[in-house]
């Protein structure tokens, strides 16, 4: 069952990062890309990571996202205004797609699979699990993560402010 | 009382409990609380109808005699009178054995109102030398169409059966009364 | 998972849809009797006695009228924006407990779809989704009013969920779980958390106005500004869509509201009726389902009384009110925990 559940969900998910990338419309392309990020949600509702996938869904798909598609509305772009690119920049971005997929695909190749310890924990993803993870053994790049985010709101207030 | 309740503006400084909202949202959503309860001012129209006044200035008819004859002579001082030029009509005269009809020699063959023109002011019920004409407080009906609105004698003239006539005694009473 | 369970989970996820569908539906009509009743009018009363078929002539209309789709929209997304509106509006019902549970023989139902063990969780993801259809939709329209309806939406749910998020951490550490069934046991008989969070819960509600786009929070299809809003364009069952999203919404806020906040199922002298335990989870849900009318009914009371906000004034609560305030009721939620566990004289 979970077996062909992988299966769909990885259709998709490629698939919907696809056509992020081929679809004309940029609008669409960002849609695309949420529907990405739901289907990775899936994967992680799959291994059990339930407080990861609502997270990820919250974060990304409901706060970022929006955001990006703002601005996109905003813009206005559509396909016509999309300025024609000349043939040497079209063969110099296949070049270095390419290349990328190169070192990706070596990577993986010397990369040993890692398979499933017996010892598997299924309730690892489980908030109560994560949280003691967080605040025990992880607790000081917490914290100091927790510190950057602050520095930022203050950066961004500091920003949007008119006069300091 | 209603012209007693103007405020002078203050131009103060909000208090605390002024500034948090919540009081004179509370104080919001009682008032319209005390509505909820309130008697209904709804009519429910077809069934229960609002009482109109007794010279109520609705649909217009041309009245007939007591022997059924139209009273109109086509004098055409309605006509004049009438400040939105809503009314036209065609004179003709009389013939032989058309006494029974009509009252006078002389009657109007065509009459129209345009009612969406009429403004319903009642000044050619006061200009009619003849009794003829009176407004009624009868609704004019919606229609479709512009023509539809344009009213001949057809929809105009009184049925000539005496159980069908309009009855206008109480308006008649109350313009004596108001004009004595 | 058994037969049985099986065919209790059809039953009841069939029974959850349909009565959402359905007090969506008479939500329609409740509203339009209220507003008439606070304004002194009778409100439907044609259709049937007391206008009760009122919702079902609605509902033909909506599918009889023309559907348009303007010439120059996106005609997918067109289509895909109220869809979404209505999905995300049915799915949160899916974790709400809606009762205790039943027992039939010998056999525990709980009267719940799934019981995920972050459903708070979910509600907020499910919530923040929702946005899309309203802000796909107005930018498919290719009109302005709905941009600028669906601009406004989106800005101000995405403003509003941050102190809406904020408020239910402070019912999270006092329940110290995210299972919504947990927190709703976790407040046994009167002890309902609005007697501990009083603040928590006006923020709270005040957030779910704004998340359902509710006066005085109506900006996004405030008609003298933006013609209809988002949904300028939208025209036959696509605009019912979208209406009937808005009120499936207000229905699962009521119903969130009073799960966090009011207790859920439970009641005051729950145990000294001396019910069996059947009588008593239906008694329960009857008693959810009265304490979610009173928060619908609340939600149209305040829409015929408040004019809605301005739109600075719209961010200025949202930023500067509202998340300074939830913040604090962390803060104090936090020491009262710390004070009534005697953490403080533990040493780290």
């Amino acid at each position: 069952m979970s077996n062909y559940l992988f299966y769909i969900l990885s259709f998709l998910s490629i698939f919907s990062a696809l056509m992020v990338v081929l679809s004309r419309k940029p609008v669409h392309s960002v849609l695309y890309l949420i529907f990405c990020f739901f289907t990775i949600a899936g994967h992680y509702i799959l291994l059990n990571a339930q407080f990861l996938a609502a997270v990820h869904i919250i974060v990304y798909a409901g706060a970022i996202m929006v955001l990006f598609l703002f601005v996109i509305m905003l813009l206005n772009l559509n396909a016509e205004t999309e300025p024609h690119k000349p043939l040497i920049i079209k063969g110099a971005s296949v070049v270095t797609g390419g290349m990328l997929l190169v070192v990706l695909i070596a990577t993986f190749k010397s990369a040993a699979m890692s398979v499933s310890s017996p010892e598997f924990n299924s309730d690892l993803g489980m908030v109560e699990s994560l949280g003691k993870v967080l605040y025990d053994q992880y607790m000081l790049p917490f914290e100091v993560s927790a510190l950057l985010f602050l520095s930022a709101m203050v950066g961004a207030t500091m920003i949007g402010k008119k006069e300091i | 009382m209603l012209t007693n309740r103007s405020k002078v503006v203050v131009d103060k400084q909000m208090s605390f409990v002024e500034k948090l909202y919540l009081p004179a949202i509370i104080g919001g959503l009682f008032i319209t609380f005390k509505h909820f309860f309130r008697k209904k001012t709804t009519i429910k129209y077809p069934e229960v109808k609002r009482e109109l006044s007794s010279v109520y200035r609705g649909q217009h008819v041309l009245k007939r005699d007591e022997q059924g004859r139209e009273n109109c002579t086509a004098c055409g001082l309605c006509a004049v009178a009438c400040p939105a030029e809503a009314i036209t009509m065609t004179a003709a005269e009389r013939k032989p054995g058309e006494e029974k009809l009509y009252r006078e020699e002389k009657y109007a063959s065509v009459y129209e109102i345009n009612m969406l023109r009429c403004i319903f002011c009642g000044l050619c019920e006061e200009a009619c030398p003849k009794e003829a004409i009176f407004l009624t407080d009868r609704i004019v009906a919606s229609d479709f169409e512009r023509g539809g609105f344009i009213y001949g004698k057809d929809k105009l003239v009184e049925p000539v059966d005496n159980d069908k006539r309009i009855d206008l005694s109480g308006r008649l009473q109350a313009h004596r009364k108001l004009n004595s | 998972m058994e037969v049985a369970d099986l065919i209790f989970k059809v039953i009841f996820v069939l029974a959850v849809f349909g009565i959402s569908l359905l007090v969506a539906m008479y939500s329609t009509y409740a509203e339009r009797k209220v507003a008439a009743f606070f304004q002194d009018r009778l409100g439907p009363n044609r259709a049937g006695p007391f206008g009760i078929l009122q919702p079902l002539a609605d509902g033909v209309k909506m599918f009889m009228k023309e559907e348009i789709i303007p010439t120059n929209s996106d005609k997918a997304l067109f289509i895909l924006g109220p869809s979404i509106a209505m999905l995300t509006a049915c799915m949160t019902g899916v974790v709400i407990p809606w009762g205790n549970s039943l027992i039939i023989n010998g056999k525990e139902f709980v009267m719940q779809i799934t019981d995920v063990n972050i459903g708070i969780l979910y509600i907020f993801g499910v919530v923040s989704i929702g946005v899309y259809g309203i802000m796909i939709g107005g930018w498919a329209s290719n009109n302005k009013f709905s941009l600028l309806g669906s601009l406004r939406a989106s800005s101000q749910m995405i403003s509003y969920e941050l102190a809406m998020g904020m408020s239910i951490i402070a019912i999270v550490m006092m329940s110290g779980t995210l299972s919504v069934r947990e927190i709703v046991l976790g407040q046994p008989g009167g002890h309902w958390n609005v007697l501990y969070q009083p603040l928590g819960f006006l923020l709270f509600f005040i957030c779910a106005l704004a998340e359902t786009n509710r006066t005085p929070f109506d900006l996004p299809e405030c008609e003298t500004e933006l013609v209809g809003g988002y949904h300028t364009e939208y025209s036959s069952m696509k605009l019912g869509f979208y209406l009937f999203a808005e009120y499936i919404n207000m229905f699962i806020s009521s119903a969130v509201i009073v799960c966090l906040y009011f207790g859920g199922y439970n009641f005051p002298f729950i145990e000294s009726l001396g019910l069996s335990h059947n009588v008593v989870s239906l008694l329960g849900t009857g008693i959810f389902f009265i304490k979610i009318f009173f928060f619908i009914f609340v939600f149209m009371w305040i829409r015929w009384t408040i004019p809605r906000f301005r739109y600075d004034q719209l961010m200025r609560v949202g930023w500067k009110v509202l998340l300074p305030l939830a913040v604090l009721n962390i803060v104090i939620t936090a020491i009262v925990l710390l004070w009534k566990n005697d953490l403080f004289s533990l040493n780290f």
